[in-house]
């Protein structure tokens, strides 16, 4: 039973994480039809800023997971507005060339990452309290994974508040659901773009600080090997859907995490790309997806 | 119209020609190249990016040829590197029966992934390609049969490789190989892409649905394009594993897929030899950008210039994006450019023999 519990726990905090990253792909793709190749990388940058400004911070421990959260969700957020008014802005109606400008762009920041850094893999500042546990029912939970899951569930909230409240969120929406649409009613639907593109970063940028308290160190590639199965749940979830992407990344961690530990390491990878090629067949647009 | 004709084939025969003959000629290129052109290090690089060339052309009959975006192509390249490496290294086969086990099971894996994700469509499509890849790449890492040797990548057991590809004095053999390998893709490529079926990967790429309502059923000759394009990459996998004698993980990630899309625009998508060209000069790059870091210029620049500079892969990513941005067609346009031009041109001129009459 603790067991299940501990993987349980593990699943969701992996499934919160991939939720971060997901959410913002979803909401870009559903909006713009580009699906951000970059998003890895705006992780990998936002997870790198934040480590190295917290390392030259001398505060505790915690307060600098806290401004390295911060620094990366704020540069993440403000590169990704940069590529999307300076790049993907410039490309309208060129979809693929789109996609194609965010795959240099990732590949440039990557390589960039690992030329200032090296490719040796950082250790992350981890306050000693997240990697204490409680028992709960007879398990040890490290509090890093409630903290993970936590983070998951608040940026669900608010982008759920964001779209359903807010005028900027009606536009989103409106634009996901016809974009020629909303144009022709007069409203300029790019400062939608700029703002969703901010806003992924912003998530991608937090994945990224909360990936290295997850898994201790940051590597230049965290974001491509996270961003894969961002987007598998984005595709289980539904293009365009928040929510959908929330119900797949949960999905998602809790397959991972529990056929990994019974079946064997590596299973659960294979199971991932299972699930997505049934969900596919046998509903294309995903779970909470308009019919294609 | 014979001769015309015979004219179009003479720049791709004398380029072949030249890069057959270039293992006798001493020429040093400094900088791009790591030695003279008749020495092993020099051909080894060149042999790579022939391999490459032959690749990227490969892709480029999903991509340009049929409008599929596939982000699973790394998987049948893998599939030739690894099973002619296992074969080879592990169960001491002969070479030939080797290749031919790769090149069945390259075909096999891309007709049965091929006829799954053809099912649905668009980005869809590449989704499910990349997840099948991606369960590859898990197979080949994880290594549930202890064939592959995991993340340590899998070295060629030479015994039953020919003596003809084996040593450093034999490496133009190596070089000749690949050469012969992008002769033959390219040919078959042409073939394909020439033939009836290739005008309906055409007019697929263009709209599906036209061809749909004209009354024939995308699907198989999708599947077709799909097959053709993954046998060609495992036979270009079967030849890389030989050049560089060895498996590595790399060639099973999805960043590998990407990069040869990043070729295929490159060189230009659509275009034979614009792909293939993409190819070459990606691998080039990719292989001697690095060595350039090493060379005096670069080394005494300030190091917010020297980093960047230093990684072939921000400079073939800033280099491709500003090819999407303002060289949509890739490098294959720059003489595409000029050749409609030079057509538009043609009237306004009045020809010889008009003068004359």
């Amino acid at each position: 039973m603790s067991t299940v519990l501990v993987l349980a726990v593990t699943g969701l905090g992996l499934g919160a994480l991939y939720f971060l990253i997901a959410s913002g792909l979803s909401l870009i793709f559903g909006l713009m039809h580009v699906l951000n190749f970059a998003h890895g990388a705006l992780l990998a940058v936002g997870a790198y800023l934040g480590w190295w400004v917290a390392s030259h911070l001398d505060v505790a421990a915690g307060l600098r997971l806290l401004v390295a959260a911060a620094v990366g969700a704020v540069t993440a957020a403000a590169l990704a507005a940069l590529l999307e008014l300076g790049l993907v802005r410039r490309l309208y109606q060129r979809e693929i060339a789109q996609v194609l400008v965010t795959v240099g762009v990732g590949l440039a920041l990557v390589a960039l990452l690992q030329g200032i850094w090296g490719s040796d893999p950082k250790t992350y500042p981890v306050p000693h309290w997240m990697v204490e546990t409680t028992t709960v029912g007879g398990a040890a939970i490290p509090h890093g994974r409630l903290v993970t899951i936590a983070v998951g569930l608040v940026v669900l909230g608010l982008f759920v508040l964001f779209l359903r409240r807010t005028r900027f969120g009606l536009v989103v929406r409106a634009g996901v659901e016809n974009r020629a649409m909303v144009t022709a009613l007069g409203i300029d639907v790019r400062r939608a773009f700029t703002l969703v593109f901010a806003l992924g970063g912003a998530a991608a940028g937090l994945a990224g600080a909360l990936a290295g308290a997850y898994f201790g160190s940051v590597t230049p590639q965290l974001g491509s090997s996270l961003l894969i199965y961002a987007f598998i749940v984005v595709v289980i979830g539904g293009l365009g859907s928040v929510t959908g992407s929330a119900i797949a990344a949960v999905l998602v961690g809790l397959l991972q995490q529990f056929t990994n530990y019974y079946a064997a390491s590596g299973i659960g990878d294979l199971s991932v790309v299972l699930l997505l090629a049934v969900v596919l067949l046998v509903r294309p647009q995903g779970l909470l997806g308009r019919p294609v | 119209m014979r001769i015309p004709r015979l004219l179009g084939w003479a720049p791709g025969v004398v380029v072949v020609v030249l890069l057959a003959l270039l293992p006798w000629s001493a020429l040093d290129v400094p900088g791009v190249l790591p030695g003279p052109l008749d020495s092993p290090g020099t051909l080894q690089v060149l042999a790579v990016c022939l391999v490459f060339a032959g690749l990227a052309l490969s892709y480029d009959v999903l991509f340009g040829f049929t409008g599929l975006l596939s982000f699973g192509h790394a998987l049948y390249f893998a599939v030739g590197v690894y099973v002619t490496a296992i074969a080879l290294t592990r169960w001491h086969w002969a070479l030939l029966p080797s290749a031919g086990l790769a090149l069945g099971c390259g075909l096999v894996v891309a007709a049965l992934v091929g006829a799954v994700s053809l099912r649905v469509r668009g980005i869809a499509f590449a989704m499910v390609t990349l997840a099948f890849a991606q369960a590859g790449s898990v197979l080949v890492v994880q290594d549930p049969l202890a064939v592959t040797g995991g993340e340590q990548g899998l070295g060629l057991d030479v015994g039953k490789v020919p003596d003809a590809f084996i040593g450093v004095l034999n490496t133009r053999n190596l070089y000749w190989l690949a050469l012969a390998l992008a002769v033959v893709v390219f040919l078959v490529v042409r073939l394909v892409t020439t033939s009836p079926a290739g005008h309906v990967w055409a007019a697929i790429r263009e709209n599906e649905q036209r061809v749909t309502v004209l009354g024939l059923r995308s699907y198989p000759f999708k599947l077709i394009a799909f097959v053709v394009a993954s046998t060609l990459a495992t036979l270009c996998g079967v030849v890389y594993v030989l050049v560089v004698g060895g498996a590595s993980v790399g060639v099973t990630t999805a960043d590998f897929t990407l990069s040869l899309l990043v070729m295929v625009v490159l060189g230009g998508s659509g275009v034979r030899w614009g792909a293939m060209l993409g190819g070459f000069v990606y691998m080039l790059l990719d292989q001697r950008l690095g060595s350039l870091a090493g060379v005096g210029g670069v080394a005494a620049l300030p190091g917010v210039l020297r980093v960047p500079l230093s990684q072939p892969l921000f400079l073939l990513g800033v280099l491709f994006v500003l090819v999407v941005m303002f060289l949509p067609g890739g490098l294959a346009s720059l003489v595409r450019i000029r050749r409609t031009r030079r057509a538009r041109d043609l009237p306004r001129r009045p020809l010889p023999e008009a003068e004359g009459v």
